[in-house]
Order: C-alpha cells, then sequence, then structure tokens
C-alpha cells in the first residue's frame, strides 16, 4: 500500500538554517571590515572605492612596520626555541619513567588554564624582580613560556600513537639512542613537530595580554601597536592592515597543511 | 623469552649466551640477534630499501655495499623491484618479508621471531612458512621462532620446546614431542588426542593392563616403569584408531571397543568421528580416506562401529612432576 511507503522528512532543514547563520555571523565582520578597507572616506559612509588606505599603509607607516619585524622576530625565535625544549620534554615524558611523572604533565596544562592576564603580571614581577629592562628580549621569554605547554602536548599526542616495538626495532638493528632519537623517532613525529611550531607561530603573532606586561619602550609589537592607534579613534589604515593579515593567515594556513600532507604522503 | 634473548627484558634469574658468550651484559644494539617483530615495527617513514638497509647505515657501510647487499637480500625474500615502496603500499605478506630481509641482512647468529605469522591469512600463512624454511636452509643460522599454533611448530622445527606459563614443560624433535609427550599439558596442547585417567591392573613386562572407567580394560605398551595399582594418563591419538562398522577379528594387543558415531565430519581427504562409547565417553577418531573405495564416507550419523588400535599406539603420559 503507498501509504506505508516510507518518506524520508525533508532532512536537517532547520540545521541548515543555523549553519548559515553561524557562518554569517562568523564572517559578516570581516566581510565589513574588508569592504571599508577599500573606502575612500574615514568615516562609516561609503565614499567609493579605493586604494588609498592601502597606499598609506605601504609608504607611510614607519611605526606599523617596525612593530610587524618585531612581531616576526619574536614569533620565529620563541617558536623555534619552544618547538626544541617542547619535543625534548615530549620525547622525555613519553618514553622515561620517572617519579612526578604525572605531576610534570598535569602541570603543563596549567598555563592552557590560567588567565593570561595571570600569566603577564606574574612574568612582570618575575623580571623586575631579577632586574631585566623590559624589551624584545623578555617577549620573547614570555612567548617563549607561553608556547611551550602547547608545543609539548601537541607533540605528546602525536608520540602517544607511536608504536614502542619500532624503536626496539631500531635499536635491535644496532642503533644506540641516539640514532633511534634522530633517525626514527624525530622523522616520524615530523608533521606534529612542524604542526606545533606553525601553531607557536600564529600563537606568538596574536598575543596581546601577556606581550603587553612584558614589553618595554621600543619593543612594540603589532598587537599593541594596533591597540595604540585605536586609541586614537579608528584609522581605517587598520582595516586595511587586518585585509592583509587575514589574506596571510589564509595563504599560511593553505601552505601548512598542503605541506604537512606532503610531508605526510613522504 | 625472545624479549630476554635481544635484550629488551632482563631476566630474574639464568643466563643467556650465544655462541659461548655471555650476552645478558650487552644492550640490544650489542647482541648477535635480530628479532622480527609480531607487528613487523617497519620504519613507517623510510622506503623498503631503506628500511633492509637501516643497520648498514648505522654501521656506515660504503654505499656500493649497501646497494648490493640490500638488493641481495631482497632477492632472497622475493621482493626484488618493491625496494622504491613505502611500508604502507605493501600487503601483510610482503611487510612480513622486509622486516625477515631488515633482520637477516646484520648477519646475526640467531633470528628471532617473535608469532611472525600470526597477522597473516591461513593461505599466506602456509606459503611464508615454506618461505621461512628455505630461508632458514639458505642461510643456516639459528631461527628461534615463538607461536602458539602447534601445526606452524611440528612443521617447521628442529627442536620444540614446549612452555606454559614460563616453564619449560619439554624439549625434543617434532616427533618426540607428539609421540612421546612429556606431560599432559604437552600432550593435549601439541595435536589433538584421546586423554583418560586410568589405573594400573597388571605389569608385564612392557605390556600394561589398564582400567579405564570410560572404555573398560585397555592394554597399551609404555617404557616408563609403573607399578600396579597406581593412577596414570592414557593417551591414543585419534589417527592411530581405525574404525569400521564390520566386526575384525584381532590378535589380543589389540583394544577393541564398540559405540556409536556421534558426529562424523568429512572434510575431503579425512573424516574425524566422533564416536560414543558405551554410552559414557567420546573419543576422537581420525580416518584417512586412502583408497577411493574407503569404506570411510559411508560410516554415518548413529551408526555402530567397531573401534581399535594397537597396544603399541596408545601411550602412557607422566603426571608433570609438581
Amino acid at each position: 500500500m503507498a501509504a506505508n511507503v516510507y518518506k524520508p522528512r525533508k532532512p536537517y532543514r532547520l540545521s541548515k538554517y543555523v549553519f548559515i547563520f553561524a557562518i554569517a555571523f562568523l564572517f559578516m565582520p570581516l566581510a565589513v571590515l574588508v569592504a571599508y578597507s577599500f573606502n575612500a572616506g574615514k568615516t562609516m559612509a561609503w565614499h567609493g572605492f579605493s586604494f588609498v588606505w592601502y597606499e598609506k599603509l605601504l609608504f607611510s607607516s614607519d611605526e606599523l612596520w617596525k612593530a610587524v619585524v618585531n612581531s616576526l622576530i619574536i614569533a620565529l625565535s620563541s617558536a623555534a626555541v619552544s618547538t626544541v625544549i617542547g619535543t625534548a620534554g615530549a620525547i622525555g615524558v613519553n618514553w622515561h619513567q620517572f617519579k612526578l611523572k604525572t605531576y610534570v604533565r598535569g602541570a603543563t596544562f596549567l598555563p592552557l588554564i590560567l588567565p593570561e592576564i595571570i600569566i603577564g603580571v606574574s612574568l612582570l614581577i618575575f623580571f623586575a624582580g631579577i632586574g631585566i629592562h623590559l624589551g624584545l628580549f623578555t617577549i620573547f621569554i614570555a612567548h617563549t613560556s607561553f608556547n611551550l605547554p602547547f608545543v609539548f602536548l601537541m607533540v605528546l599526542a602525536r608520540l602517544e600513537e607511536f608504536d614502542y616495538s619500532i624503536i626496539e626495532a631500531a635499536k635491535d638493528l644496532g642503533a644506540r639512542e641516539r640514532d633511534a632519537l634522530v633517525k626514527i623517532i624525530i622523522p616520524i613525529s615530523r608533521p606534529g613537530i612542524i604542526s606545533a611550531f606553525l601553531m607557536a607561530v600564529t600563537m606568538s603573532l596574536e598575543d596581546f595580554v601577556i606581550t603587553f606586561f612584558v614589553a618595554g619602550p621600543g619593543s612594540t609589537t603589532l598587537p599593541l601597536y594596533v591597540y595604540s592607534m585605536i586609541r586614537f579613534g579608528v584609522s581605517p589604515v587598520i582595516n586595511a592592515l587586518s585585509v592583509v593579515l587575514i589574506s596571510g593567515t589564509i595563504l599560511l594556513t593553505l601552505s601548512a597543511r598542503n605541506l604537512l600532507k606532503y610531508i605526510a604522503d613522504r | 623469552m625472545l624479549r630476554i634473548i635481544a635484550g629488551f627484558e632482563n631476566p630474574d634469574a639464568g643466563a643467556v649466551s650465544i655462541d659461548d658468550i655471555d650476552i645478558l651484559p650487552l644492550p640490544p644494539n650489542r647482541r648477535h640477534a635480530n628479532t622480527v617483530f609480531q607487528n613487523y615495527a617497519l620504519f613507517p617513514h623510510l622506503t623498503v630499501f631503506e628500511n633492509v638497509a637501516f643497520s648498514m647505515r648505522l654501521k656506515r657501510a660504503s654505499r656500493k655495499d649497501v646497494q648490493l647487499k640490500v638488493s641481495d637480500y631482497l632477492h632472497l625474500v622475493e621482493l626484488d623491484g618493491q625496494a622504491d615502496k613505502m611500508p604502507s603500499q605493501l600487503s601483510g605478506g610482503q611487510k612480513q618479508r622486509v622486516a625477515i630481509a631488515r633482520a637477516l641482512i646484520n648477519e646475526p647468529s640467531v633470528l628471532l621471531l617473535d608469532e611472525p605469522l600470526s597477522a597473516l591469512d591461513a593461505k599466506l600463512r602456509q606459503h611464508m612458512l615454506i618461505e621461512l624454511d628455505s630461508i632458514h636452509d639458505k642461510i643456516g643460522i639459528t631461527f628461534i621462532y615463538v607461536t602458539h599454533d602447534q601445526q606452524e611448530a611440528l612443521s617447521v622445527s628442529d627442536r620444540i620446546a614446549v612452555m606454559d606459563k614460563g616453564n619449560v614443560l619439554q624439549v625434543g624433535t617434532p616427533y618426540e614431542i607428539y609421540e612421546s609427550p612429556a606431560d599432559i599439558f604437552v600432550a593435549n596442547f601439541i595435536g589433538e588426542t584421546n586423554l583418560f585417567q586410568a589405573s594400573v591392573k597388571a605389569v608385564e613386562g612392557e605390556l600394561v593392563d589398564l582400567e579405564v572407567p570410560e572404555l573398560g580394560d585397555i592394554r597399551v605398551t609404555t617404557t616408563c616403569p609403573v607399578s600396579v595399582g597406581a593412577t596414570v594418563n592414557f593417551t591414543i591419538r585419534p589417527e592411530k584408531i581405525r574404525i569400521s562398522r564390520a566386526q575384525p577379528t584381532l590378535a589380543s594387543e589389540y583394544n577393541i571397543l564398540q559405540g556409536t558415531v556421534e558426529e562424523p565430519i568429512y572434510t575431503g581427504f579425512q573424516t574425524k568421528y566422533f564416536v560414543r562409547i558405551d554410552g559414557t565417553t567420546t573419543m576422537k577418531i581420525f580416518k584417512q580416506h586412502i583408497n577411493y573405495t574407503d569404506e570411510g564416507p559411508d560410516i554415518h550419523w548413529k551408526d555402530s562401529v567397531y573401534v581399535w588400535w594397537h597396544a603399541e599406539d596408545g601411550y602412557i603420559v607422566e603426571d608433570r612432576p609438581q
């Protein structure tokens, strides 16, 4: 009988609308920002299409570019150092038995949970206490320390799916600890290490709160600079800068994905 | 035990020596023993070639030597032309071969195989078993092969050690292990058997009369000393029992029993029968179909049959010394 034929209801109509709404909610502000970066006028009224703010960004924003360079130096150096330390830590914690191991692992979660402002304040007190002048170096130390747990946990996650018998096989075939580390452990966990590094770069680039506390005169990073600009009213140069950053991030994400895929396929 | 020989674990007591050298103080990388791991443990980021070349690279062998030797060993395990593949592109059997080549290239004195075929399907397992045997013949070093598959053990070994819960129960040739099991566990574990408790009624040289509660009086020969009244274990292998519907005429060294077929399992080359003896117990009997005209397939479910075997074919198993 036709009445008994099962007809599926039109599926997911509600969830479709929720999805569209969520996407709109996430990306509308960005779209507005992108649009206004091409606005010829300085107010929210539309004065016609122009590249004037991009010109200004490129040719008359020396301070801003200094901040960008500072940010890049800090991001790359702190990411590199925290990747090395975090990877070494993860390897040690994963394969070596020692007392307090669970506490060490637990402690690494702490900086992820603690409010950034507390980390910022405590770092400031620490630097003041040992008498280091605030500047690029203190920012570098601060960023390295808050990147560490992320790198540690990401590499550890990769190591946990590591089949230990592979290391035993390497030793069985004549590898010493160091050979096993260099020829087996690091190459196999390379995708994890690289994504941890990229993650660290990103987090360092965008950090504001902690940097705000430990930055000194002449060591302004990009987020700090943007913040200081906003205090004198929203300049459309920031819109232009944001568009550049957004495009940069999208490019980086895509290339990182391809890079990781390339590494994984090799 | 393999892990102790390979050096991944330390024994509580005892010694391990290869070529009369005590190897216990040596770390795994300095022992002349290489392992084929149960899950292969290939290096996933290296090609087949580099996997096999791993130990040579560590020794900093020259490029030419590596090239020659690796292709030799890949040829040995019949993986010519696969050198540039990644382990993830290989089938289970191929991975196994890479693992074997990788372990052998070090020219160890002993090759340790940890259930190497357990991850393969039945047909491939048979094939690899023959391969392993022929590799063993070509290389001529000692293989120590751990397996739970007693068929595998019997077919490739020169000597078998049967272990249970860490204790070695018996060491011997496959023939000794099968035909003269040292205790009940070995008898049960290796091959199929019929096992009964019995008490000794009379001893006459090597000929012993037993009383088996389920079967009645049984004659058996034995070489181990038994005394009248003792309780012993009596075992008879299924393939040594003959079965027929017609009553045979037999000399007194034969044991003959009557029973009913409970379950015939025809498998082509042989039929397995479960025969209920006098309504008390079930015996396993295997009949090979040697000729086309064999009676075997004609013995059906619920048929009354006679089963018999020669006293020499039965065997008295010693109790495990506690």
